[in-house]
């Protein structure tokens, strides 16, 4: 293969696959390395309290002498858990809210809008709080709070996108055919919203993650006895006076390339697949 | 005519969705699974059974929730949002105290966000592609995915830890009387904080001012001005910056609910006595009347940024303002 028939092969298309396929295989690693875990590798070992990073530590140990690499895998894989359940929950209810609002129109389109307002107008921290709050903090309190309040973006998007081709003719010929609104809606118009539908979900991974981990960090999320992001940090914050900086660094670093890496496979994946940009 | 009409249109929208939102909250909040009577009167209190129950009924506790929405709004209108439990004071003076630490730092992170980030989304959009411009939206993808109760802690280790060019947290000087805490004193506490949350918020700005500019600098009124001998410089200067400078604007105003978040969590982590810690220390000790008060205020907040931001688009975006139809 000369070197010109090697760079035509290396094209953007593939490039973008493979630069996608990177980016999941590591979150999908950290996820499945998280879940089988040791947990004694991240046990409480006394005497190796607050070691500085070095070849065996390699995040360092914090006051209880845990070491911080596991417990940062541990912990995002924890974080993945709750960030990929509470945001699939949220793209459905979008799904379902934006298809129905947008189909059967009139005062259920009203409705949804009306909702979709409602939870956009409290700051969306303070919602997550409130929500949470209400179920009594904790795992599942997060949980749910993440998941009923990450709709609103991605119902505007289905709503819009299935206004597009409500008009469409396939669409009206298919009403003329005798199928009912749902019918048209499973058959018709949820395979051309599927797309975008699936860049929004995965889109809404990292503020799914990026929010549990806050609300777990001002302490009504997850619990302080399991490893998150949130608790390490929040557990950072005070050692941070003595200049303990690897409790702090790592695990927010690792959380950081875990956000990013969502936000590159969404963008990648929307190039891929719209026909325009797709074929460059 | 018509304009005064869609103004007034909107504003009873605005108000009716308050009302929703303050209803949505003060259910969230009544449902969780925390006795008010308790956490008022603490868990080893000698109360007699008797003594309890006067007091639930004196309060209406015992009333069905739409009473007590009513009761509960009717003292909000007439400025009565009850006595925090945690503070001990009226929820108004606290609200109104601490509103206004947290709105000089929001204020101050908003202004400087938005003017900076729009100067360099301007400078990447000129010169997009180079070097300067790859770097500055990697920085502000970095950003933007960034936690922000990260951010401060970093901000927090490198100025106020290893360079100790900073104090630790807090708005004054630990055991100074508030009377005399100086105003340079206050400036001094609030630059950390000020700096993490124009951080935040700046990259995006950035990213949009520089997206529009590059958008606009591809139109043809562009190439137009290009073939009368117009220079970049001209041409950015003369015909670009009004077409961008609006609606990075509205997108400044529009972004006050993660500018209230952002603040929520920057303060925090400095432990600045504002709106942010008030929440969750509101939260933390089940204090509802001054949660809910917050929550309010919030909302509120909230409201007036999209107010003005809608309030923007219609009066300079000529085809919203005679248009008005949406669908």
């Amino acid at each position: 293969m000369t070197k010109r028939e090697w760079n035509l092969s290396w094209n953007r298309r593939t490039k973008v696959a493979l630069l996608a396929g990177i980016a999941t295989l590591y979150l999908v690693g950290i996820f499945i390395w998280g879940l089988c875990l040791d947990p004694a590798l991240y046990g409480v070992n006394y005497s190796e309290k607050l070691i500085a990073p070095c070849t065996e530590h390699w995040f360092g140990t914090d006051f209880m002498g845990r070491d911080m690499f596991y417990r940062c895998i541990k912990g995002l894989s924890n974080s993945l858990i709750v960030g990929v359940l509470a945001a699939g929950v949220s793209s459905i209810l979008a799904l379902v809210l934006g298809i129905t609002a947008a189909i059967f129109g009139g005062w259920i389109d009203k409705f949804v809008n009306v909702c979709v307002d409602l939870c956009m107008g409290l700051p969306h921290l303070v919602l997550l709080i409130l929500i949470s709050f209400m179920l009594g903090k904790g795992t599942r309190g997060v949980t749910i709070a993440v998941a009923l309040t990450h709709w609103p973006g991605l119902t505007r998007i289905v709503r819009a996108e299935v206004m597009q081709v409500r008009s469409a003719q396939y669409v009206q010929a298919a009403y003329k055919m005798g199928k009912t609104k749902v019918q048209v809606a499973v058959t018709h118009i949820m395979p051309h919203v599927l797309p975008s539908y699936l860049i929004g979900l995965i889109l809404l991974f990292p503020h799914a993650i990026m929010h549990e981990a806050s609300i777990t960090f001002l302490g009504f999320g997850l619990p302080k006895e399991m490893p998150a992001i949130g608790v390490i940090l929040s557990e950072a914050m005070n050692h941070i006076a003595m200049g303990k900086w690897w409790l702090a660094l790592f695990p927010g670093m690792m959380l950081l390339i875990a956000v990013l890496l969502f936000d590159v496979i969404g963008e990648q994946l929307k190039k891929l697949w719209n026909p325009t940009s797709g074929n460059e | 005519m018509k304009r005064g009409k869609s103004i007034l249109f909107e504003l009873i929208r605005m108000i009716l969705l308050l009302i929703s939102v303050s209803i949505l909250a003060f259910v969230l909040i009544t449902k969780a699974p925390i006795d008010p009577l308790v956490s008022y009167i603490g868990t080893e209190s000698t109360l007699s059974q008797e003594a309890k129950n006067e007091i639930a009924e004196y309060w209406g506790l015992n009333d069905s929730l739409p009473e007590r929405f009513l009761t509960w709004a009717n003292h909000v209108l007439h400025g009565d949002m009850g006595t925090s439990i945690t503070y001990k004071r009226p929820v108004v003076d606290i609200i109104t105290e601490r509103f206004a630490y947290s709105f000089v730092l929001m204020l101050m992170a908003w202004l400087l966000s938005g003017v900076l980030g729009f100067i360099l989304g301007v400078i990447c959009g000129m010169k997009s592609g180079s070097i300067f411009d790859r770097m500055v939206k990697f920085f502000c993808l970095a950003m933007k995915s960034a936690p922000t109760f990260w951010l401060g802690l970093l901000v927090l280790m490198i100025f106020a830890v290893i360079l100790g060019w900073f104090p630790l947290g807090m708005a004054a000087p630990i055991g100074k009387v508030a009377s005399e805490v100086t105003l340079g004193e206050r400036l001094y506490h609030l630059v950390l904080p000020v700096m993490t949350l124009t951080l935040v918020s700046m990259s995006e700005v950035v990213l949009y001012t520089r997206q529009k500019l590059i958008e606009i600098m591809n139109s043809d009124f562009i190439l137009y001005a290009r073939t009368r001998g117009e220079n970049k410089r001209q041409i950015v200067m003369r015909h670009a910056l009004r077409n961008i400078a609006l609606p990075a604007i509205t997108v400044q105003f529009a972004s006050f609910s993660e500018l209230f978040g952002g603040m929520a969590l920057a303060e925090n982590v400095f432990s600045y006595p504002g709106i942010g810690t008030a929440t969750t220390a509101a939260a933390m000790n089940a204090d509802v009347p001054l949660l809910l008060g917050i929550a309010l205020c919030s909302a509120l907040f909230v409201f007036t940024g999209n107010m003005i931001a809608n309030g923007l688009y219609g009066i300079f975006d000529p085809r919203i303002r005679e248009g008005g139809n949406n669908d």
